[in-house]
């Protein structure tokens, strides 16, 4: 192996990395939603995807960085959720996961046939100034947008964190998820921290989407792709494990950079899905989940 | 239908460290009607669940008339001869009462129509028959205990395990069902081993009692002896030192 | 059966059979859709409405028939009644492996439904790189106007819907069969309670492989049929996620684990699909057509959780509930 080739791997692994904190960070959603509800939310491309659109909106029309649109895109996925929750996911709690899988199906639907509808099917990019910026560590060099990016993913992520160790709420929704009927008996609130808990879950994805828009463009067709790689990142990291779910990020993201720089494509979802059936046999806990009793 | 010899020997179980039950041994006479006590936790549905295949025994084994059942799949284990009840009752929740024991009569009755006509009898015998339309989830506690019964016994078993199926019935409740069993034992000289916190039902049905705490047995003997027992009183009233 | 339930069932397969006389070309391929998806419907029903074992992965199944099908058939010129042969082996070796993997390692509801995703998913990948099956470029079969040939399933919608038709009618038979039979049986009390199920001497792990293999082996020759129908595949339709998924909407729609359910559902779905397409086209906007759809499916899910049959059912007399 020659030099050049493992400073393009090297360059390719922090690439992916960096995109892996952002994937990271969107599937950091789909493992809240289902770690405490035991609902698949398969409509979580199609608000990624929605993310993408009001950061590329935001920039297109106001001008504003999606860094800073990220917060206000977080907390109108945080009420959305929210609501979402409350009024049409809250009645299918209990019911079979072929009800489950219909319901946000039909959500699914219909957001990404109204992205398709309002936006059309075209790409849709978005150019920073610092599109061109890289900052520069011994022979590798890292894009500004996806260190950016990266760092923003990482600072949500750990806000998540001390929210679920530190906060009442945060540990009155860990609890619920542990024991069901004992939050119920201690008298928490379940519905509510259900709501919460889809609102932060939302939030997760809106705010990644707001962060790979500066990655890359954004078209409807990737809802769909967006919400397969959130099962495969949550369940090779581990259904409900937070760190799994960056970890499994991480992996996903750089096995992508490494098959893009193989020139081979479908490398990378073969790898990925390859992945998916070792570990469902054989951890199906994940890689870094908790052995569950279930 | 007649009844087969139970046998239990070494019996233990360990799960990943945890001792939960340690060499347990009885024999349970082909036709007889056998109680198995203890406080919580002690390890007896742990011990029912090796009987019926659902774990494998890490010591020791079970036979059925000297055929060595432990260690096959439950399904084997009911071809064997063996039929249960779960304490947690589970019945097949979206399909009738009648479709619920007809599943089990298919087993030895290959013909739907045969099988059908078998869980009818069953049914009757058990007071459930003019419920056998109505979907098995809305029954009463009690009604689902008698499900219970009624599917295992649908299998045609040499051997029924009964988990707590007196628990949550009301005394007269209690009583029918146990002369139900009686009855049953009589003409069919089925052997019945039952899991029973409920006492009266213990003194009334059976003929030999092992107790078990802590995953050991502690004691066995006919239900007069057992009454008396220190080793058992001290289990269940807890142990006063002298003062 | 009653009596009102046969004549009802009379008239509707005589109506069917009608159906080319009666009705103008787009009309006969609207029903062939609906015929098509009933099928596929049933197929699928017994996977999860009898066994209650969640695929989404179906397309596999579909996909493969398909391909080997039609691959024998341009590579080598054998006849797709020969070709469905290696059709079925084909779908029914991936239901074994998929289902067997899935049982053993004792996956359910959901990711028991990943793992079937994931196998479709990987054989998208490989067929989109395997030569013989034309890669992504897809495989196309010859088409030859005017011809009318049933031994090579080359020929007119008529053909075409006479075949689905036969296919639908025998799967419904089938269903009904086994609903009545030991097997049918035994998978209603897994899907209700695996484990109680077992106590009573279902052979649980053997009764779910039956399920998924004759589920696969159906799907397959929808596949097949798919495949001579449309005279092209290509990997990124054929094993598709979506496809997979449209396979369930029918029965789920209809009323899962009922026998009428599949083809009420895929009445009432193409029915739909038709209308909105009408409709949105006097709008030209493209996704209206899903947004409509989408919104049909929230609220059938909504208000008719168990399906669209059993309501029916009970409103006209006939008391086919969920068994």
């Amino acid at each position: 192996m020659t030099q050049d080739f493992l400073l393009s791997l090297a360059q390719a692994i922090t690439k992916g990395l960096l995109t892996g904190m952002v994937y990271g960070l969107m599937a950091l959603g789909l493992s809240v939603i289902f770690g405490v509800m035991r609902v698949v939310n398969f409509a979580h491309g199609e608000m990624m995807v929605v993310g993408m659109y009001l950061a590329w909106a935001a920039f297109d029309y106001a001008g504003v960085n999606p860094l800073f649109s990220l917060p206000v895109i977080a907390l109108l996925f945080f009420a959305m959720g929210y609501a979402l929750q409350r009024g049409l996911i809250q009645p299918f709690i209990n019911r079979p996961e072929h009800q489950q899988f219909l319901l946000l199906l039909a959500i699914a639907t219909i957001v990404v046939n109204l992205c398709l509808a309002l936006l059309g099917p075209d790409s849709r990019s978005i150019q920073l100034d610092s599109q061109f910026d890289s900052y520069e560590l011994g022979p590798l060099v890292f894009d500004a947008v996806r260190v950016h990016a990266a760092v923003a993913a990482i600072a949500i992520a750990t806000l998540l964190f001390l929210f679920f160790t530190r906060t009442r709420i945060g540990k009155a929704i860990r609890a619920a998820a542990d024991n069901h009927m004992g939050a119920l008996v201690v008298g928490l609130d379940v519905r509510r921290l259900y709501a919460i808990t889809f609102g932060i879950g939302a939030a997760c994805v809106g705010a990644a989407g707001a962060l790979m828009i500066t990655i890359i463009p954004v078209t409807p067709f990737l809802a769909a792709e967006y919400t397969l790689l959130a099962f495969v990142i949550v369940i090779v990291g581990g259904l409900g494990s937070m760190t799994g779910a960056l970890m499994g990020g991480l992996l996903i993201g750089v096995s992508e950079a490494v098959a893009g720089l193989l020139g081979q494509p479908s490398l990378k979802s073969m790898f990925s899905f390859g992945l998916l059936i070792v570990v469902l046999l054989l951890r199906p806990q994940g890689l870094l989940g908790r052995k569950d009793s279930r | 239908m007649s009844g087969a010899r139970l046998e239990l020997a070494g019996l233990g179980k360990t799960f990943r460290g945890l001792r939960a039950v340690h060499d347990v041994s009885f024999a349970v006479p082909a036709g007889a009607i056998h109680a198995l006590i203890g406080p919580n936790g002690a390890g007896k549905t742990t011990i029912f669940n090796m009987v019926a295949g659902v774990y494998a025994p890490t010591a020791g084994s079970v036979s059925l008339d000297g055929r060595v059942i432990s260690g096959l799949r439950p399904d084997r284990v009911c071809a064997a001869g063996v039929g249960r009840t779960f304490q947690i009752v589970k019945p097949f929740k979206g399909l009738s009462v009648l479709e619920n024991v007809t599943v089990g009569a298919l087993h030895r009755r290959s013909a739907p129509a045969d099988a059908r006509k078998h869980a009818e009898t069953i049914l009757e015998r058990l007071g459930l028959h003019d419920r056998r339309h109505q979907l098995a989830e809305n029954l009463t506690l009690p009604d689902r205990k008698r499900l219970e019964v009624a599917r295992a016994l649908a299998t045609e078993p040499k051997l029924l395990l009964l988990d707590e199926v007196m628990a949550g019935l009301r005394p007269t409740e209690v009583d029918v069902m146990v002369a139900f069993l009686r009855t049953l034992n009589a003409e069919t000289g089925l052997t019945i081993l039952l899991i029973e916190h409920v006492m009266r039902a213990v003194m009334a049905l059976a003929a030999q009692v092992t107790v078990v705490s802590y995953g050991e047995k502690i004691a066995e003997g006919t239900p007069a002896e057992i009454a008396r027992n220190q080793a058992v009183l001290d289990v269940y009233l807890g142990h006063e030192e002298p003062a | 059966m009653n009596v009102r339930a046969v004549a009802g069932l009379s008239i509707l397969l005589a109506l069917l059979l009608a159906a080319p006389l009666l009705l103008g070309g787009y009309w006969l391929s609207v029903l062939i859709l609906v015929l098509y998806f009933a099928y596929v419907g049933q197929a699928w029903n017994i996977m999860m409405g009898f066994a209650g074992q969640l695929s989404l992965g179906h397309a596999l199944y579909a996909g493969l028939g398909g391909y080997v099908a039609a691959g024998l058939y341009t590579h080598y010129g054998i006849g797709p009644w020969m070709g469905v042969f290696a059709a079925v082996g084909a779908a029914v070796a991936a239901g074994a492996i998929v289902g067997y993997l899935g049982f053993r390692f004792s996956l359910a509801g959901v990711y028991f439904a990943l793992l079937t995703i994931a196998f479709g998913e990987f054989t998208r990948i490989g067929f989109d790189n395997w030569d013989w099956a034309g890669g992504s470029g897809g495989m196309f079969l010859k088409v030859e106007r005017g011809v009318s040939d049933l031994a090579n399933l080359r020929g007119g919608t008529v053909m075409f819907y006479y075949v689905i038709l036969a296919m639908a009618a025998g799967a419904f038979l089938l269903c009904r069969y086994l609903l009545e039979s030991r097997l049918g049986r035994y998978w209603l009390a897994i899907r209700e309670d695996a484990e109680a199920a077992q106590a009573v001497g279902v052979p649980v792990l053997w009764c779910k492989m039956l399920a998924v293999t004759l589920s696969a082996a159906l799907t397959a020759l929808a596949g097949v049929w798919n495949a001579f129908y449309y005279n092209n595949l290509f990997p990124e339709t054929a094993f598709a996620v979506g496809r997979s998924i449209e396979m369930t909407l029918s029965p789920i729609i209809g009323g899962l684990g009922t026998l009428f359910g599949p083809f009420v559902g895929a009445v009432v779905l193409t029915g739909l699909g038709e209308l909105f397409t009408d409709l949105s086209d006097q709008f030209h906007v493209s996704g209206l057509k899903q947004i409509f759809y989408g919104l049909a499916l929230l609220i059938i899910v909504m208000y008719r959780p168990a399906g669209i049959w059993p309501w029916i059912a009970t409103r006209l007399g006939f008391e086919e509930k969920r068994k």
